[in-house]
């Protein structure tokens, strides 16, 4: 798939997500002061708002929490809320997914896709 | 504490393709329409009000115009962003901000056909979302998959919100759709994002509007039908951190503000401007309004529930966005009108609700399924 995240340039917080994901990682932001794990990626905590925040190894693995199947498109990813062992969900593609085995509660697993500028986005496969 | 401003004057451009005006002359078309129906004047307007569709921002606007105010405000949420401003027009006039606000509203996403925005590339969320082939659509049709697992709502019960606007727009010769429609036809159109038919999705059209928002003292000068803004809630929901509920919307906290400060209840309300970006929407604020149970939703909307003189709640009586109109791709600007115009008793006779006395007007801005604003707004007929 092309995932044209080109986005680097606004968003350097990408680049530690990024370099765990070339090294096949799939890492959360986890805030140390409160212990929970949060999504999308801030530099703080959106919980308690503190900025002692480190990338933390996931699981990688995952339910979904619910997914459209954009019909009239072939070749498009399904769109999907999935909510991963650690906790938050997240908004993602499914990828490479029969969509008549799709179904809310069905585990996934996370597939780290490369983007056009060397940064990395986590899609999800039925696992 | 109830406010006291008044809306004194309302207008909803005619046009649904706009092939020959360009956006800033639908603006101005709007805006003569609004002062006329209030019987004011260019030169009265003190206070200016304009959201996100205003091309070239505010600053190019109120130059463009020709105005002069002293009371200025652009806030943003998307296509509610009307509803909060009446809002934040009575506030301005109860603190002597302005005498005369005027809300504007127009554009042509219909004839400059092109991608809707999603969001700015500096948009914190914009690395982590997923980059291709995420559509508008795709978010509200998650919220609609969550609901029909977690409640046992239907494809069939959504299709109502659907058959209750034709109801509607066949009395409406502006409406860009005025053809009768069934359940059954919206379960055969077209899939555009599963759960969601063709027929579950609003009209993209042309167009505009505007309202002016008045003191009392002014008001009850014009000679008008006196609706005054009685309660309004605002609110914005997210996804908290990765703490999603697609289950409801920003309603659950805007509601019960604007009930509160209007100290009326939900079973108070004889006509509701409901925003319906998609039948989902509809079915989902309704519960967050209190006007059903949470997930009770799919019932309530059902066998003509929503339909003028044969349900209960009489729900967008112009025929709302998915069938009249939904200028500038925003909904929030006509739900404010045909709210004005049920309490005035000037809605089409086929739908105008009987001695309309207490009408609520509320829509939700930006994206059901990720991240939007929602204002709630209740107007009373003196």
């Amino acid at each position: 798939m092309s995932i044209d995240a080109a986005l680097s340039q606004n968003h350097p917080e990408i680049v530690p997500f990024s370099a765990a994901a070339a090294e096949g990682r799939f890492t959360m932001p986890t805030c140390r002061a409160c212990a929970r794990a949060h999504w999308y990626p801030r530099a703080f905590c959106p919980f308690c708002f503190s900025f002692d925040v480190e990338w933390v190894e996931a699981s990688g693995d995952g339910e979904i929490y619910s997914f459209c199947n954009p019909a009239p498109a072939p070749g498009t990813n399904v769109i999907a809320y999935v909510r991963v062992k650690e906790g938050p969900i997240l908004l993602t593609h499914l990828l490479d997914a029969d969509p008549a085995s799709i179904q809310i509660g069905g585990a996934v697993r996370v597939s780290l896709q490369a983007a056009k500028d060397g940064q990395y986005f986590p899609a999800f496969k039925l696992a | 504490m109830t406010t006291s401003a008044y809306i004194a004057g309302a207008f909803e451009h005619p046009t649904r393709k706009a092939t020959d005006l360009a956006v800033g002359r639908l603006y101005a078309e709007c805006i003569a329409g609004a002062l006329a129906d209030a019987g004011l004047e260019h030169k009265d307007i003190d206070g200016f009000f304009c959201a996100g569709d205003a091309p070239g921002g505010l600053l190019t606007m109120v130059d463009y115009l020709g105005l002069k105010p002293r009371h200025l405000d652009s806030t943003d949420f998307g296509g509610s962003s009307y509803i909060a401003l009446v809002s934040h027009a009575a506030q301005a006039i109860a603190a002597g901000k302005c005498d005369i606000a005027l809300i504007t509203l127009a554009g042509r996403p219909r004839t400059e056909a092109g991608p809707m925005p999603f969001g700015a590339p500096s948009a914190p969320p914009r690395p982590w979302e997923p980059p291709v082939n995420t559509r508008l659509v795709d978010l509200y049709a998650m919220c609609a998959q969550r609901h029909m697992y977690e409640f046992g709502t239907t494809s069939e019960q959504l299709a109502w919100v659907k058959v209750a606007a034709s109801h509607h727009a066949q009395h409406n010769p502006n409406a860009m759709l005025r053809q009768l429609v069934t359940v059954e036809d919206v379960l055969q159109s077209p899939m555009v994002s599963d759960p969601l038919h063709r027929l579950d999705c609003c009209v993209v059209s042309d167009g505009g509007g505007a309202v002016i928002v008045t003191r009392p003292e002014i008001a009850k000068k014009l000679g008008r039908p006196l609706v005054r803004v009685k309660g309004a809630g605002e609110a914005m929901k997210g996804q908290n951190g990765g703490d999603v509920d697609l289950t409801y919307s920003g309603g659950v906290a805007s509601g019960p503000i604007a009930f509160d400060q209007a100290g009326v209840r939900p079973s108070d309300i004889q006509y509701a401007s409901i925003y319906d970006s998609f039948t989902i929407t509809v079915l989902m604020q309704l519960e967050d309004l209190g006007f059903c149970e949470k997930g009770q939703g799919g019932r309530f909307v059902a066998d003509g529930n929503l339909i003028s003189g044969v349900g209960k709640l009489p729900v967008n009586t112009d025929g709302g966005g998915l069938c009249n109109n939904h200028p500038a791709n925003r909904g929030g600007m006509t739900k404010v009108i045909e709210a004005v115009r049920q309490l005035r008793g000037e809605a089409h006779p086929a739908v105008q609700v009987k001695d309309c006395a207490l009408a609520l007007a509320h829509g939700t801005g930006g994206w059901l399924g990720s991240r939007h604003g929602s204002a709630t707004l209740i107007l009373e007929r003196e």
